[in-house]
């Protein structure tokens, strides 16, 4: 079992050559971290140990392949290497071990066999760990450092930096949620079809939220921070072949690849955001767009609509018009009535109000914001005030834009949509001829 | 694997009892963890207004209070102690627990082992 075949690594498939031995193992590393920590903690129940074995194996690998040259398998080398460290430690810890073989007896009488090997690839046990990483008992932010560290086979400073935090804050925040999994015995398994519409939103949810951190901080001045929205992606590609029958799964990753495909135009040249009507849309990524669509496809038949399929179908209609004027308003504004009967929320409820606006008039747009004005979500919530500029603006009231975009202006963001707010402000106290200094 | 159920009651009346609380609901969910062979131990305990606070000081001295009442928002009101294989269906017991409903809650608690 441990002689398969390395899996296809997606994207490191060039001649081995022409790489160091230290970077094709990085390489491997990386492809190859998550199915073998899956496999390991699947076989031995303990994350920890799993992981620690899974570096050790590494280390191994870049002493031993500078020398002896790259194993045809690596990644069968890596397992085989690591579950031989796991063995030789079990025996060294005699109490640990009679723990672990407690575990693994209950792990064997709860889980069905694992899936044989498919296409000669190691065990892909991955399914099992996402799950895990994404348990509701985690804290939301552990699940989001657990699912990069274990799945995306980031490293703790690595992703310490893509949440701008300390490395021994992370480090500390990935010790506790491991003690949790290890100590509460968090299963290692994929829930039943009858848990799974309880618990998939869950993993789906990690998966967005890195794509979103890595798409609101991608315009800040961390241009080195590492493309959080590409490592989303990467796992939301994991997840659809894991389950290729799983809509929403398909609808998450066509969400994410409508918007990302709009990344090379979304920023402007001193790193300011330019918004969607500004957007030149010759450099939307058109591949990305059509891959995506396909997946709205996917996403939104054979069943009742999910939410990540319908703000699919939203980026779609955004991502086929050639401009924001020729959009297809009406089929939003409908699409975002399914989702506020899906998920109710204010923000949704505002983004449609926006395209209300777009579709027939902007008063008629601010008659729905101002309507929910009250809404303590969106009091201190900076799109709603800018929206309601934006609006205000294109209702020729330059006055109450200015107010709003002031609003707007003294609540959190980046430098950049600062920038971007303080440049709509001047413009409507510039031209607009009401404009009252004490505003 | 062994975990402490704890319920709390969201809301206790004057004397420190829960509000709201079905008996046959409690007797059936009881019936249910004993069936299962999970149980190994269970209390419901009485109203608070019963309780009384033990400290010792540093010299020795004991000081004991009535309470503690006035300042407890949530009010332990029994607990079960369950073996069960994994969180999982700790949670999901305690999410058929009578008690967690109706603004009570349920708390998990992994009782520590030790390599005994």
């Amino acid at each position: 079992m441990g002689d398969v075949a390395s899996p296809a690594a997606g994207g490191s498939g060039g001649p081995r050559e022409w790489k160091t031995a230290a970077a094709l193992v990085e390489a491997v590393f990386r492809e190859e971290r998550g199915r073998l920590l899956a496999a390991l903690v699947r076989r031995f129940g303990d994350l920890d140990l799993a992981e620690e074995v899974t570096s050790e194996a590494v280390e191994a690998a870049l002493a031993r392949w500078p020398v002896d040259g790259v194993p045809a398998r690596p990644g069968a080398w890596l397992l085989t290497t690591a579950r031989r460290r796991a063995v030789g430690r079990l025996r060294r810890d005699q109490a640990y071990a009679a723990r672990l073989a407690v575990l693994q007896v209950e792990a064997e009488r709860a889980l069905p066999a694992p899936p044989a090997d498919a296409d000669g690839d190691l065990p892909d046990e991955r399914l099992a760990l996402f799950f895990t990483c994404a348990h509701p008992a985690l804290a939301a932010e552990d699940r989001v450092a657990l699912t990069l560290r274990c799945l995306a086979g980031l490293t703790t400073p690595e992703v310490a930096r893509a949440f701008l935090v300390p490395t021994a804050t992370m480090a500390q925040r990935i010790v506790r949620a491991k003690k949790k999994i290890s100590q509460a015995r968090v299963p290692f398994r994929v829930p039943g079809s009858d848990e799974l519409p309880e618990r998939l939103p869950g993993v789906l949810q990690v998966l967005y939220s890195i794509f979103t951190e890595g798409y609101a901080a991608s315009s800040g001045p961390h241009a080195q921070r590492l493309d959080l929205a590409e490592e989303a992606i990467r796992l939301a590609r994991v997840l659809r072949r894991l389950m290729p029958a799983g809509r929403e799964v398909a609808g998450l990753l066509a969400l994410m690849l409508l918007t990302h495909a709009r990344r090379a135009a979304r920023v402007g040249p001193t790193g300011e955001p330019v918004p969607l009507d500004e957007q030149d849309r010759g450099r939307w990524d058109h591949e990305m767009i059509a891959e995506g669509r396909d997946l709205v496809v996917r996403a939104l038949t054979g069943g009742p609509p999910g939410p990540y399929g319908v703000q699919a179908a939203i980026a779609a209609l955004h991502d086929e018009a050639p401009d924001a004027a020729s959009t297809d308003w009406p089929q939003i504004v409908a699409l975002y009535d399914v989702l506020l009967a899906l998920a109710p929320s204010p923000v949704v409820a505002m983004n449609r109000a926006v395209a209300v606006a777009m579709r027939d008039t902007p008063e008629a747009g601010l008659a729905l914001l101002d309507a929910m004005a009250d809404e303590p979500k969106l009091r201190a919530h900076r799109p709603y005030h800018a929206a309601r500029g934006d609006l205000l603006r294109r209702a020729g009231r330059p006055a109450e834009a200015a107010a709003a975009y002031r609003v707007a202006l003294g609540l959190a963001g980046t430098d950049p949509e600062r920038a971007s707010l303080r440049r709509r402000l001047d413009e409507v106290v510039l031209f607009g001829p009401e404009y009252d200094r004490d505003g | 694997m062994k975990y402490l159920l704890l319920i709390n009651a969201g809301a206790v009346d004057e004397n420190g009892a829960a509000e709201g609380c079905d008996v046959t609901e409690w007797m059936a969910y009881d019936k249910e963890v004993r069936e299962a062979g999970i149980l190994v131990s269970g209390e419901s305990l009485a109203d608070l207004v019963a309780a009384t606070r033990v400290r010792v000081g540093r010299d020795g001295e004991r000081i004991v209070t009535d309470g503690p009442f006035a300042e407890t928002r949530e009010v332990l009101g029994g607990f079960y102690v369950i073996d069960v294989p994994d969180l999982d269906v700790a949670i999901d017991w305690a999410a058929r627990c009578p008690g967690a409903r109706g603004g009570g809650s349920v708390v998990v608690r992994p009782v520590a082992d030790f390599g005994a």
